[in-house]
């Protein structure tokens, strides 16, 4: 019984891990990159915009399987649809609830989540195969996942850009702020100096697994 | 040869139609319950957003009262509903602790670099001047266009100059920006030198604004002095 309570934790730490690191949204497999390149011009905005998205795939992943045996195949991707842009919208209305401000700032981008391919593809390739339970992990993975590669790119920005984080100023009023960064080409630089470090990670990584082969 | 034969269909189209009824039916009460749920809280940050705004220009103001400027020069109260009718020009009109008048603010909008930039400026009546502004929204580059919130220089041009003609259709001198450093003329903006296009936005979307909403307030000062 324990050993199969075992099992069933690991597996749901292996759907949750596969968003945030295995399989990254952003890093790994560079997807969504409007809403990465556009809102990270903040700390704020980033982790508004990743919880928002992280709601929106909980939530239509968790629907989208509890429906999985209902769906016709023929009107799936409309189903996926129809109740990824619901969630939307709840978020839509909540963000403004929470605050105008935000909502001024994230712009279009909130209703844009509804083409979102993380969301979509998470509906069609896991929520529509697999139970509420594991969909639910495996789309609060990713959408931790994208929440964390959001706040990689935003809080670098807005350090850079305009010398705070999370609206905190951390330099003093002499900080001559590097403009470029909260500017579209600033998002480019940071996404591309991430990729290439997480690229070296990963060569690192398999040559010392090559040199532990060859030791063998 | 029937529709079957050249559309192979495993699924029969009334499975279809009741899962997308279902569904849409789902879909419909969460989304009527979030808007439900989040109505108030929606009003009111938009209320406090617009008194936040209308106090920043009129600092006397501790409270507003929302005015439309009717195509016929009259002016009326906007009720709860909001609604106003068409061709009317919306105002606030911000009232000190005593209920009286401190000035009217309204808002104003003209094409910027990026964007449309939406201002919101208050008139004050005693001295007939724009004494300030404030940004609604804008998408004016960082570092550069959004300098007419900072560059002293600029801010310096304000209070402007306002006064009516004489017949009280137009305003005597229309609100200009000028070349950075040749402003001389107390209705002239003195645009920010590398952000000469918001800065005449700004000055072009308080004369719009200005021409067209000041000649119907003008002769309606009376009724506006007190707080109704």
């Amino acid at each position: 019984m324990s050993q199969q309570a075992g099992k069933m934790s690991a597996r749901n730490w292996d759907e949750l891990m596969e968003g945030i690191w295995r399989q990254n949204p952003v890093f790994v497999m560079v997807l969504g990159m409007c809403p990465v390149l556009a809102v990270t011009v903040s700390g704020v905005n980033a982790l508004s915009m990743g919880l928002a998205t992280a709601f929106v795939l909980v939530c239509s992943c968790g629907l989208v399987s509890l429906l999985r045996k209902l769906i016709p195949k023929e009107v799936r991707i409309a189903t996926y649809i129809v109740i990824i842009a619901t969630f939307v919208t709840v978020v839509d209305y909540v963000i403004q609830a929470v605050s105008l401000a935000l909502y001024d700032a994230l712009g279009a981008f909130i209703q844009l989540i509804v083409v979102n391919c993380i969301i979509l593809g998470r509906a069609e390739a896991h929520a529509s195969k697999n139970p509420p339970m594991a969909a639910m992990t495996n789309a609060l993975g990713m959408g931790v996942g994208f929440t964390i590669g959001l706040l990689a790119l935003g809080t670098v920005r807005e350090i850079l850009g305009a010398g705070s984080l999370f609206g905190v100023s951390l330099f003093g009023a002499d900080f001559q702020p590097w403009v470029i960064m909260v500017l579209p080409p600033g998002g480019f630089f940071v996404l591309g100096t991430w990729l290439l470090f997480f690229a070296a990670l990963e060569r690192r990584k398999q040559r010392k697994l090559a040199e532990a082969t060859q030791n063998a | 040869m029937n529709s079957e034969a050249i559309l192979p269909q495993t699924t029969p189209a009334a499975a279809m139609i009741r899962t997308l009824g279902l569904l849409s039916a789902i879909c419909g009460l969460i989304i009527v319950a979030a808007y439900q749920l989040t109505y108030d809280a929606v009003q009111e940050n938009k209320r406090i957003a617009v008194e936040r705004a209308v106090f920043k220009v009129i600092p006397a103001a501790k409270s507003i009262v929302e005015y439309s400027a009717l195509p016929t020069g009259d002016v009326e109260i906007i009720g709860a509903g909001g609604a106003t009718p068409p061709g009317a020009l919306k105002f606030y009109a911000g009232y000190d602790e005593a209920g009286r008048l401190a000035g009217i603010a309204a808002e104003g909008a003209a094409k910027g670099y990026a964007d449309t930039v939406r201002i919101l400026f208050a008139y004050d009546l005693a001295t007939s001047s724009i004494p300030a502004f404030s940004v609604v929204a804008m998408r004016e580059t960082p570092g550069i266009g959004d300098k007419i919130l900072v560059d002293k220089d600029f801010l310096a041009s304000f209070p402007l100059e306002a006064k009516l003609s004489a017949d009280l259709k137009a305003l005597a001198n229309a609100i200009v920006t000028v070349k950075h450093g040749s402003k001389t003329k107390p209705w002239e903006v003195d645009a920010i030198s590398g952000a000469t296009i918001t800065s005449r936005a700004v000055g072009k979307a308080i004369n719009d604004a200005a021409q067209a909403l000041l000649p119907r307030v003008a002769p309606n000062l009376d009724k506006l002095k007190e707080k109704s």
